[in-house]
């Protein structure tokens, strides 16, 4: 991390001074290791308690949504309070340590443990590239971008190492549609954030987000997702990173009513929670690119909102995308698995390939008179609009509502 | 190597099984869904072979549930029958009530006074909406949404519950019909509560279907998922919007005409594909004519005795004879077939459970489809493990 | 079409996301164990036997033993035995008793035909729902002691009801009296003298009654009737 600026405000700064008064006193080479040491072990902190409650917050907005109150019987110890179940999460982590880790007979033992600690492993890896904040970056890479879909992309892996060693009929059907549906997401997933590193001309994420500094006018700011190939590269970043993080309506690896719980039908106790915190994982790293990518990273939205701390800034956005994400697992049935693949491939990655192009004349506008300038909003629009209606009508043909006739 | 080697069932039924066994296409896999399974319904097993995700084969096999509900209504009078139909389709106990009732009634040449049959179509048509409203959304469940369309239903399902509860004592075991009438005579109150629920019921719909008939998901799933055809249905004896799905117009109300029900103004929603879409939307029409025919049922409910005054409760032994009562129930043609001999028992007492008729063309549904679809095409179907084993 | 219908969808949930704050007819909850609903006074559970007295349920029972209610039952729950010797009940006519009434609620469905069949209406529908106990076997098998509830309590769970059951009793014990009356204006206009002071004794019953009559209840509100000589 760089030393702060000191002309940003207190808060801005106090992360790093308050880690610079911590280690300040050390010899360089060991201050440098102590700071990484530190920054590992914040983020685990934060992401491990953000996953405690974004599972808690999950289950009562889906309560919510479903007009019931969610879990809130949960009590603080000791003292008898519930607090709208505040301690739920903990309650969840107690009974997942110590239930009984039950591995079947005649799986893989090596694998069937391993796979749980691989895909927990790959996804932790992915937050070190993504800045939290102003000079808040764990690792500053110059290809920091290709380093976090990398170690994302091996999360696959994990996932049909578990569905193969469980050696179960469920978590092996489970498994080979994992395969199918995150190889077949992670080529829109990479297309979809292909423009913004050509627009920005980098691939380090703190680049990124500085490229996407200042306002408009005062008051829209430079962010990728408002241009029209921003916005269509944004929407298929998120439709991508749904399947990538096999959430609803892409959960078909654990699709509940077909696969019983899919690859990790033979897990329980902490591996099955291991499990369920590197998908929560998986699912906030992918709102932190999209945030860097997409939505400004840390800046903040309107000028005169730049007291509040970046951080800050980085996880109201975090917070808002995890939201969508719960949303749309409350209100979509799942996809089959033909479709779900069918969708990639038909529509996803034409749309992300037209989007890469609709970049390029945009970008090659960008430094014609202002009447181009104007024009290229509408020109562009178009150029994504019109593939969408008609790749959309081809995918959806023979599907449409029904007019019923009477007796 | 061949389906047969490999499955342990034996060749029966696997006629359309793929002609390619190479070492390209590979293995085939069987896989016993239930009976634990989330999406079963219950207690019922489906072993499905499998060519990749594809069904190859599928043998449902039932009876985990089995009670003997016949041989028990053997040796049980008449009247201890009632509750245990209830038990039959726990969802629609009213409904399964009023069929052995009319059974019965016919069977003793019993008549029924005027309220009696309105209270019996309110009971019916209220019983129809919870059917059908609980298996929209079991259906969007096994389409893998996570309980909220369930929810709602069941928010709605438990007004109708409440209803019953203040009518009956008993939230779904009603055991509420009677050999010549009903149990209890509804109080002016409970007609208003009903009256609050069906008119508050479209507004509910609505909703309902805002979130999940335009769902282009949904649809994607639904449309040519499981097509039944016609002439299939009828040679398997499917009945009710399973049927009417297919585009079949047969719904006992209009052909049978019983009780009240021709007095009422009601159109028989007609699917044209058979398919699980087709299904579910002939079932979200049916609940808004349900909803046209309670309106007019409650205005035009009479007043006077809801017991035949002669019925007798106790010692009741029809002369000897045989009687099959059915009606419409929100599953399909629900009979009761008796012969007395004139004992306080039924000599023979059947039951034409309409969910174990139209379970089994589930293979000529599933074959070819994924084991994603076998689950709604199950969950279409609209069982109650309780009525298929009895 | 395009994905409006999905648009369409996130629009419902998210007013329910809304409305389950603020809107009653959504949020439905009640949290059961702080909270109760109010049962509706037509709601069945187990059966109990009615008594007419608090202080003396055994001495009260309603019931007579006639084990209607133990052959009717559908999934036969119900065991009696009747009592060797007879025993005045509140109006003082002898009857027999249940020298054992067993209900195994493990098995009882709660149908409630046993009510609707019992011709003395001793036998009603508790709402007495958290029956859940430690032992399977001995805790579910409720015998007499545990089943009988006095009159008091039945008028509390089932208002409407028992108020009928107790008009019906009342005047099914007016025309006994009645009947007794006119019985001994019978008796003593054929016999010479009459004694009036015999017509007083309104607890001497016809003594043949083509079908049982139920025994007299007192007053649908007296919360203590006469406890019977023992």
């Amino acid at each position: 991390m760089i030393a702060a600026a000191t002309t940003d405000a207190f808060l801005e700064r106090a992360p790093v001074l308050l880690r610079d008064a911590v280690t300040g006193f050390l010899p360089e080479p060991w201050r440098t290791l102590v700071n990484a040491l530190i920054a590992v072990g914040l983020i685990l902190g934060i992401f491990g308690t953000l996953f405690a409650f974004i599972t808690l917050a999950e289950r009562k907005i889906l309560g919510r949504v479903q007009n019931r109150p969610g879990p809130n019987r949960a009590p603080i110890p000791f003292i008898n309070k519930r607090f709208f179940g505040l301690s739920q999460p903990f309650a969840d982590g107690v009974k997942s340590l110590t239930k009984e880790d039950i591995v079947p007979r005649d799986a893989d033992k090596v694998l069937h443990y391993l796979a749980p600690v691989a895909l927990l492993a790959f996804s932790i890896l992915t937050f070190a590239v993504i800045p939290y904040g102003r000079n808040l970056v764990p690792v500053e890479l110059d290809a920091a971008v290709l380093y976090f879909f990398a170690a994302g992309a091996a999360t696959e892996l994990a996932v049909f190492m578990a569905g193969w060693a469980s050696r179960n009929k469920y978590s092996l059907l489970a498994a080979m549609r994992a395969l199918a549906q995150l190889i077949s997401y992670e080529l829109p997933l990479l297309l979809s954030w292909v423009p913004v590193v050509l627009i920005a001309g980098t691939l380090s994420t703190t680049a990124i987000v500085d490229a996407q500094a200042g306002w408009k006018f005062g008051f829209i700011p430079h962010w990728h997702v408002f241009t029209p190939w921003g916005f269509a590269g944004f929407v298929i970043f998120m439709v991508a990173a749904l399947a990538e993080s096999n959430r609803s309506p892409f959960d078909t690896p654990e699709a509940e009513s077909e696969l019983i719980a899919g690859h990790l039908t033979e897990y329980s106790g902490f591996k099955y929670a291991l499990f369920f915190m590197a998908e929560y994982f998986g699912m906030l790293a992918l709102s932190g690119m999209a945030i860097t990518l997409f939505l400004g990273g840390w800046r903040s939205p309107l000028p005169f909102l730049e007291f509040i701390p970046s951080y800050l800034w980085f996880g109201g956005k975090l917070l808002a995308l995890i939201f969508g994400f719960i949303w749309i697992r409350a209100t979509f049935p799942r996809l089959r698995i033909d479709q779900l693949t069918r969708f990639a491939w038909k529509f996803l990655v034409p749309l992300a390939l037209i989007n890469l192009g609709n970049t390029i004349v945009w970008s090659l506008m960008s430094n014609s008179s202002a009447l181009m300038q104007l024009a290229r909003w509408p020109v562009c629009a178009a150029i994504i609009l019109v593939p969408f209606v008609v790749l959309g009508r081809k995918l959806s043909a023979g599907v449409a509502p029904r007019i019923y006739r009477y007796a | 190597m061949s389906i047969s080697d490999l499955s342990p069932l034996g060749a029966q039924g696997g006629s359309h099984v793929r002609a390619v066994h190479d070492e390209f296409h590979g293995d085939l896999l069987e896989v016993s869904m239930g009976p634990h399974h989330p999406s079963t319904h219950g207690v019922f097993r489906m072993i499905v072979t499998l060519d990749g995700e594809t069904i190859v084969k599928l043998k449902p096999v039932f009876g985990y549930l089995h009670r003997n509900h016949e041989k028990l209504g053997e040796n049980t009078s008449y009247l201890g029958s009632m509750p245990y139909t209830d038990r039959l389709d726990y969802l629609c106990s009213m409904t399964n009530n009023w069929a052995y009732a009319i059974a019965v009634e016919k069977l003793a040449g019993q008549p029924v006074p005027e309220r009696a049959e309105y209270v019996r179509v309110i009971l019916a048509e209220i019983t129809r909406l919870l059917n059908h409203t609980c298996l929209a959304g079991f259906l969007m469940q096994d389409l893998g949404c996570s309980g909220t369309p369930l929810m709602y239903a069941f928010r709605e399902r438990e007004k109708i519950l409440d209803l019953f509860e203040s009518l009956s004592g008993s939230r779904m075991m009603c055991n509420y019909q009677r050999f010549g009438g009903c149990r209890v005579d509804p109080s002016a109150d409970w007609l208003e509560g009903a009256k609050q629920l069906t008119d508050g019921y479209g507004q509910f719909l609505d909703e309902f279907e805002a979130l999940l008939t335009g769902n282009e998901i949904i649809m994607a799933r639904t449309q040519g998922t499981g097509v039944l055809s016609p002439e299939l249905a009828v040679a398997a004896g499917v009945t009710g919007p399973m049927l009417r799905a297919t585009g079949v117009n047969y719904d006992l109300r209009k052909t049978d005409a019983y009780g009240v029900y021709p007095r009422f103004d009601f159109r028989v929603p007609l699917g044209a594909h058979g398919d699980v879409y087709d299904r579910y939307m002939v079932r979200v029409l049916e609940m808004r004519e349900s909803i046209k025919i309670l309106q007019q049922a409650l205005a035009g409910i009479p007043a006077g005795p809801i017991m035949d005054p002669k019925a007798k409760l106790r010692g009741f032994r029809p002369k000897a004879g045989e009687a099959y009562g059915r009606i419409e129930g929100p599953k399909g043609e629900i009979g009761f077939y008796l012969v007395s001999d004139g004992s306080p028992n039924p000599y023979r007492y059947r039951v034409r459970a309409p969910s174990f008729i139209n379970l089994t063309i589930l293979e000529d549904m599933c074959l070819g489809q994924t084991v994603a679809d076998a689950v709604i095409i199950l969950g279409s179907v609209d069982i109650v493990l309780g009525e298929v084993d009895r | 079409m395009l994905g409006s219908g999905l648009i369409q969808g996130l629009a419902v949930t998210a007013k329910n996301l809304v409305g389950s704050f603020h809107d009653p007819a959504r949020y439905t909850n009640v949290e059961y164990p702080e909270v109760k609903t109010k049962l509706p006074e037509a709601y069945r559970n187990f059966p109990f036997l009615v008594t007419e007295s608090a202080s003396d349920p055994m001495g009260t029972l309603r019931c007579v033993a006639c084990q209607i209610c133990e052959k009717e039952c559908p999934p036969q729950c119900i065991y009696i035995e009747k009592s060797k010797d007879k025993k005045p009940d509140a109006t003082g006519k002898m009857q027999l008793f249940p020298a054992v009434f067993d209900i195994d609620t493990s098995v009882c469905m709660s149908c409630q035909i046993c009510v609707e069949v019992c011709p003395f209406d001793a036998i009603k529908m508790d709402q007495v729902f958290e029956v859940a106990t430690t032992s399977r076997f001995e805790a579910l098998l409720l015998n007499r002691n545990q089943l009988a509830k006095p009159n008091t309590y039945y008028h509390s769970i089932h208002p409407t009801e028992a108020a009928e059951v107790d008009g019906r009793l009342a005047a099914e014990r007016k025309a006994a009296e009645e009947k007794a009356k006119a019985a001994a204006a019978a008796k003593a206009a054929a016999a010479a003298a009459p004694k009036s002071a015999t017509a007083a004794a309104s607890a001497t019953p016809p003594s043949t009654t083509p079908t049982p009559k139920p025994p007299a209840a007192p007053s649908a509100e007296a919360p203590k009737p006469p406890t019977p000589a023992a």
